[in-house]
Formats: C-alpha cells, structure tokens, sequence
C-alpha cells in the first residue's frame, strides 16, 4: 500500500492545562474520504485544524504528502517553519469552515481568484476562467457577481467550497461545513460533497451528518475525549458500532434529527 | 356587508367578507409644527443678524477672501499642510498599529510608548516646542553612521557622515513649514494608530484563517484581506481627524509660520480693525473646505462598504462577519 496522504501518530494538543488531544492516530490514504465523527469538545475539530498548523501540536508527529506539519528536520533536529514556509505548505490543503469565512468586500467571483491570483501567481483571465468553471460546478452560475451578503448560507458555503478547490488542493478538510446552516440548506452543500468523493477528491470531513457519513465515507472515525475511540468502514463504525460510547452517540444524534 | 369598519370592500369575489386593504387615518404630529414654527422664527432672527448687522461687511469681508496672501494661506497653509501631515499621521499610524497588534512585545510596548507621548502633549504646546527644539542642536544635527566618532577613536576611521545641518538651518526648518508638517503628522499618528487598531481589531479572526488557509501569508492576508475590511471602519472616524486637522493647522502660528490662512486674516483684522467682517472670511473658509473633505468622505466610505448594507436582508445571521450594515457617520 502507498503512503498515507495524512498520517497522523500520537498527535497531542493542549490549550493551557486543557489536553483537547490525547495521542490521535489517524491515516488518511489518497482518493479517500475519512468523516470524523464526535461529541462536541471531543477535539475533532482541533485535530483537522493540526492537519494544516491553524493550531500547532505539542508532541507526536503529523505528515501531509510526507511532509511534517510546520516544522522542518534538519540536522537531526526539528526547526519550526518560518511564516512563509507554512504558507506554502498550506497552499496545497484546502479547508472548508464552519462559518464560511467568504471575503465580504470580494464577490463570489473574486473569492475564488484571489488566491490563485496572489499565492499561485496564475494570470487574470486564467485564474477566472478557472473560478467560472468551479462556480459552475457548485451550481452558482448565475451568482458570481453577488457579494457574500447577498448569498444565501447554502451558496455562501458552497463559494467557499469553488475558492478551497480553485488552489488545486491534493486534500480538502471540511470543519462541520453545514452546522451554520438552516436544515434546508444543508442537502444543496451535502450534494456538491458528495460530487467532489464521486471524483476522486481526498476528504477529512468532520461533520454531525451521519446519514452523509455512512452514504460516503470510506472511513468513519469516531472521536471522544482527545482520543480515537473506534474507526473502521461505515457499516462497521455507524452500522455495527462496538463500543458503548459510540452506541451512545449515535443515539443521541438519530432521535435530534427525527425530533 | 360584513366587512370590518376601516377595510374598504375586497376587490375579489373570492375574498368577499375577509378584510382588504387597511384603511386608516396616520398619527397626526402637532408638535412637529410646533418645532418648525420656532425653528423658522430663529432662521429668520439669524438671517436679519447677519444681512442688517451693520458690524458685517460682507464687502470687505468678499475683499479678504480675495487676497492673494488669504488664498495662498488658504492653498498652502491649511489644505497641502492639512495633506501632508494626515500622510504622515496614517501612514505612520497603520504602521504603529500593526506594531501594538505585533507578538513582539519590544514593538508593541515602543508603539504603546510612541501613542502615550503623542496623545498627551497638547497641538498647541507640541507645535511651540518644535519651534524651540533647535535648541538641542547647538552643534548643528548630522545624519550617518550613529556613534562614529566611537569608531574613529578605536578604528581610526573618518566621519561618516552624509549630511550635516547647522543650528540656524534646523532652527530654520523645525521653526517653519516643515516643522508643522512634523509636528502636526507625529501627533496625528498617535490618533490614527488607535484607530487603526481598532479597524484591525474589528476584522473576524476566521478572516485571518480563512486567507491563512489559502496559503497567503500573513503580509499577504493583511493587505488583501484584513486591512479593506479594517478600512470600513477606519475610513469615517479618519474623515473626523482630517477636519479636525484641517481646524488645527490655525494653531501653525505657534511654531511661527506665518502662510497659514487664521494668522493671515488676524493681521488684516489688526491692520483694518475690522475684526469680524475679517474673521468671517476665515470661517467661510473653514466652511467650504469642511465641506468639500465630507463629500470626499462619503465617497471613501462608500468604496470601503462594498459587500456591506445595501442587501442586509438578504444576510443570514450566522455569516462570517458579526458587523452591522452601513457605518457611522
């Protein structure tokens, strides 16, 4: 088997005296589309955020295409990347947020330039035939001269989605993409996911959507406490779960969405 | 017919006995009438004050405003010394700003240092005080390598220095226009950098990740993405510090410099004892450029509001941005 695109050993994390990850194993394989499942609080979300240094990790190691994660070996010892360094590291992650985060004096349009435009140096015309084309896939056309305010929750996700894809990420991190929106929002965001699994794309989703897990995921991670408790298949981990805790979880997340 | 006293009769005969279209008498507001009744009365008082008042001489007054050394002042003295000291004032004041927001504490302690002095020395005192710093410079002020003299001593080394004032010249330049420009820029950057601090401040810190995690560095993210965002709310209380500087170049006579448009119509009113037919040329001077500089504001926060109000309704309230539409004004 080849390399893991993501490999994640014993990662530990702390905010203060605050141990949000305790020794997380994880490895995520190119094509693959792992979803991480959790409580709130359990550190899923801190651990995609140590996928590209958003946050920094206190011990353990993290590779992304075989490269530490904001640090460099030299030497027989670890240096911290410099600023630039990580930037360009992250150029090749993309990342979805929670909140959006669109650029609210940009249009959708230039959302979706500006980084191929700046980091990439790609020309103009390129870089926005490329956006239109990536608008389009996101079924937003017709809306790529809106500014952010004026789109919807669902569009204002999915232009994040066309700017995260319009870097050529060789791993897109997702951080709970639909928790923001209104319940009849979040299929239209779901639909574009499952499109870009469909083609290839290799995705660490951390959501509370189970049913878009179990229809999608090649792997289901489920996290509790700072610690992987359970990972496996969709059928094994939502399907067949074999600890109490996942059980519990599950439940609990089935009877919010039936009420 | 059963329809409601006030609903005029529906126009469908689908609707009929459902209320229509609602038909009711507005709120009347007398004492709104009242407000314009007293109003009207004090225009009119202060229209009469100034056209029969014969201590107005709108004649001579016209004749002040007309007078080369009056618009030279006006030119040169109030708005390029109003220009460029608000140059210095922002351009040094993003910079301090950017330094107090720094990880570095060396930076942000000297820019805290920096707006403390500056913010606590009155224009008028600061402005007297440059005029008297030549002082310092009994020996004249040379530019180079710092402490050369050190190295000539021990390395045997010539001065190296490129350029050398005496005290005359810096009595000269620090006492003249160059010294209001200095003193005016170094004071309004103490004002600026609060603001700008504040506009930076105001920018989601999911703005920061968000670009952070498109590969911009952080240079890259504060030019493009942080700093138009700050703009939006820099831009209206800077519109403030421009007119309150453009007031503040009247305190120039302090240093002296004797270009500025206030010290030119005092001398006149002292030359002519017509105090305030002189003095009123002055004001309407005031007037004109403030509101020239609010005109130019409107449209410098229009530019910087692109993406905000407007479609505020359209905005659904979990959006990235937790700011309100529009801005002050």
């Amino acid at each position: 088997m080849s390399r893991p695109l993501v490999e994640a050993v014993n990662v530990s994390k702390s905010f203060g005296h605050t141990e949000v990850l305790k020794g997380v194993d994880l490895q995520v394989h190119a094509g693959e589309v792992v979803c991480l499942l959790g409580p709130s609080g359990s550190g899923k979300t801190t651990f995609l955020r140590c996928v590209n240094a958003l946050e920094r990790i206190d011990g353990g190691w993290l590779r992304v295409d075989g490269e530490l994660v904001g640090l460099l070996e030299r030497g027989g010892r670890l240096h911290r990347m410099t600023d630039k360094q990580i930037a360009a590291q992250r150029r090749d992650i993309g990342m979805v947020f929670q909140r959006f985060n669109l650029f609210p004096h940009m249009t959708a349009l230039e959302n979706v330039v500006e980084a191929p435009c700046l980091v990439r140096r790609e020309k103009r015309a390129d870089a926005e035939r490329r956006a239109l084309a990536l608008l389009e896939r996101v079924g937003l056309a017709d809306r790529v001269g809106n500014y952010p305010a004026q789109l919807s929750g669902g569009q204002q996700q999915r232009v994040a989605i066309a700017r995260a894809l319009a870097m050529q990420p060789k791993l897109m991190l997702f951080d709970e993409p639909t928790s923001a929106l209104d319940p009849e929002l979040v299929g239209e965001v779901l639909q574009v996911m499952r499109e870009l699994a469909a083609d290839g794309t290799t995705m660490v989703v951390v959501t509370h959507e189970v049913a878009f897990a179990r229809e999608v995921a090649d792997q289901v991670v489920f996290m509790d406490g700072g610690v992987v408790v359970e990972r496996g298949t969709p059928e094994q981990v939502i399907g067949a779960p074999r600890h109490e805790r996942t059980r519990a979880f599950l439940a609990r997340v089935r009877s919010g969405d039936e009420g | 017919m059963t329809a409601e006293p006030g609903a005029s009769a529906p126009e469908h005969p689908a609707d009929a006995g459902r209320p229509g279209a609602v038909d009711a008498v507005e709120v009347r507001h007398p004492w709104r009438w009242v407000a314009l009744a007293v109003i009207a009365v004090l225009v009119a008082m202060l229209v009469h004050l100034l056209v029969t008042n014969p201590a107005f001489d709108w004649a001579f007054t016209l004749e002040v405003m007309n007078q080369t050394a009056v618009i030279r002042g006006v030119l040169l003295g109030t708005l390029l010394m109003t220009v460029l000291a608000m140059v210095i004032g922002v351009g040094l004041g993003v910079v301090l700003a950017v330094m107090r927001l720094s990880d570095n504490p060396l930076l942000s302690g000297a820019a805290w240092v920096y707006t403390w002095f500056f913010r606590s020395v009155p224009r008028y005192v600061l402005l007297t005080f440059t005029g008297s710093l030549g002082a310092l410079f009994a020996g004249g002020l040379s530019f180079g390598v710092p402490f050369d003299f050190l190295l000539t001593d021990a390395l045997g080394t010539p001065e190296l220095r490129f350029l050398n004032l005496d005290q005359a010249t810096i009595y000269r330049l620090l006492g003249g226009y160059a010294g209001g420009v200095l003193a005016l820029g170094l004071s309004e950057a103490a004002y600026m950098a609060e603001i700008a601090r504040a506009g930076l401040l105001s920018v989601d810190r999911g703005q920061h990740e968000a670009a952070e995690a498109l590969g911009m560095t952080k240079r890259q993210s504060m030019r493009r993405v942080v700093l138009p965002q700050a703009m939006r709310v820099i831009v209206p209380p800077t519109g403030n510090e421009l007119i309150a500087m453009m007031k503040d170049t009247s305190l120039l006579s302090a240093l002296p410099v004797t270009l500025e448009l206030f010290y030119q119509v005092t001398q006149i009113s002292g030359r002519t004892y017509q105090v305030l037919p002189a003095l009123s040329a002055a004001v309407l001077y005031y007037l004109v450029l403030t509101s020239v500089l609010m005109v130019g504001q409107h449209f410098l926060e229009k530019r910087f509001g692109r993406g905000f109000g407007g479609q505020a309704a359209a905005r659904p309230a979990a959006a990235g941005v937790a700011l309100g539409p529009g801005g002050a004004k």
